[in-house]
């Protein structure tokens, strides 16, 4: 019971790591840390969590994973969605950031990172690598990020905000 | 007896999703008309964050009323007399300065209740306090370095902030009624450092006026939920 309970919660994650964002579609679902676990039950049930209370993307996340179970058989499976533990950046994975880098988004700062820097440290460059950052508007193009520019370069860029 | 003892979940749900559901309303008639691309870009965000969780305040005030109606319902289908939002979020715009000022007002008390909230016995209450806190970070940041900025610009910038100052400190009050009383010494003392730091200071005391969280509301909340209803009252549960 347990192995098949494992097999699916590893089947289902497979499946939801090809899944993007619906606004950030270089990354996928699971990278951005937003699917929490696979509660095994009849029926079981994929637990999920908002970013941001007032998210725009939740219908359209929650769409692409029913379309993506229903594809793979997976039609029962239900899907939940709870506030508690909050969603925080640092659950975006390592491949997540590098993905969100190589787009041109700078990836928040990870925990760690945060604790060692009182306050806000400047965001890095994510076009030339520059730390002589500066930010322009604390709110973006989507409510997840922040709106900076690059005084070597002189891009403009989008930084995850850390929460 | 403190009023919070008295003071339903089901209500103080009602309250808080009425609070950021009329609020978002109001960031939202800033769209395109704000003095910049980035500021109209920041109202619109933070009245996302707040019509979330309004969201999720309805919708839970709907499951314990038990009675079939979701946020959706409670939104669109009542009537100014049975919203419980505070005066302050249905006042109208006004100037620039003055929506920052209602904003930075309102911030900063739902901090302060939300990190009380936050430590409610509720769960679900409990998880949407936290939740939100994270974003109300930023709320407050923002409205507080708009409320320096034009305190400590123009003389222009400065009067039409100290405006803002006096239009809503009418409606302070009513945010510490019941046992939130004992939230405002530090509310104030926040309010003060923000205020301090633009050149200002809080206002001498005056009557406060109150009645939106017992349903009495000003002429404002009318011809907001005018607007905000007009589809859903015309087709009524129209879906799409």
């Amino acid at each position: 019971m347990a192995a098949d309970a494992n097999g699916l919660a590893e089947r289902v994650f497979t499946l939801l790591s090809a899944v993007p964002d619906p606004e950030i579609p270089v990354i996928s679902l699971t990278d951005l840390g937003i699917i929490r676990e696979v509660r095994p039950g009849s029926p079981a049930e994929v637990v999920i969590t908002p970013t941001y209370s007032g998210c725009p993307a939740s219908i359209a996340i929650q769409l692409s994973i029913r379309q993506a179970l229903d594809a793979a058989g997976l039609a029962d499976i239900q899907i939940r969605t709870e506030l508690s533990p909050a969603w925080t950046t640092d659950w975006i994975s390592e491949a997540g950031r590098q993905k969100l880098l190589a787009y041109g988004i700078a990836p928040p700062e990870s925990a760690e990172a945060r604790l060692k820097l009182k306050g806000d440290a400047p965001a890095i460059c994510p076009q030339c690598g520059s730390a002589r950052t500066q930010e322009i508007s604390r709110y973006g193009s989507t409510p997840c990020k922040a709106l900076w520019r690059c005084l070597d370069c002189a891009e403009p860029f989008d930084r995850f905000k850390c929460i | 007896m403190s009023q919070t003892f008295t003071l339903s979940p089901a209500e103080l749900a009602l309250r808080l999703g009425d609070d950021a559901l009329i609020l978002s309303h109001r960031l939202c008639e800033w769209c395109g008309h704000a003095p910049t691309l980035e500021v109209d870009l920041a109202l619109s965000n933070i009245g996302l964050d707040l019509l979330g969780q309004a969201q999720f305040f309805l919708n839970y005030a709907g499951e314990m009323e038990n009675a079939g109606r979701d946020a959706d319902a409670l939104a669109y289908h009542r009537d100014e007399h049975e919203f419980k939002n505070c005066l302050l979020t249905e006042q109208p715009n006004g100037d620039f300065a003055r929506s920052i000022v209602r904003q930075f007002f309102f911030s900063a008390w739902q901090q302060l209740r939300f990190h009380e909230l936050a430590k409610s016995g509720d769960a679900t209450m409990a998880a949407i306090a936290t939740k939100a806190l994270k974003e109300i970070a930023y709320h407050v940041q923002f409205a507080a370095e708009w409320v320096v900025r034009l305190g400590d610009g123009t003389e222009e910038s400065k009067c039409r902030v100290a405006d803002g100052i006096s239009w809503s400190w009418r409606f302070v009050d009513e945010l510490f009624t019941g046992e939130d009383a004992a939230l405002r010494p530090a509310w104030e003392a926040r309010v003060r450092a923000t205020l301090n730091e633009a050149g200002l200071d809080l206002p001498a005391p005056v009557r406060g006026i109150t009645g939106g969280r017992e349903g009495r509301h000003s002429e404002y909340l009318g011809h907001l939920l005018a607007e905000m209803q007009y589809v859903q009252r015309c087709h009524p549960n129209a879906q799409w």
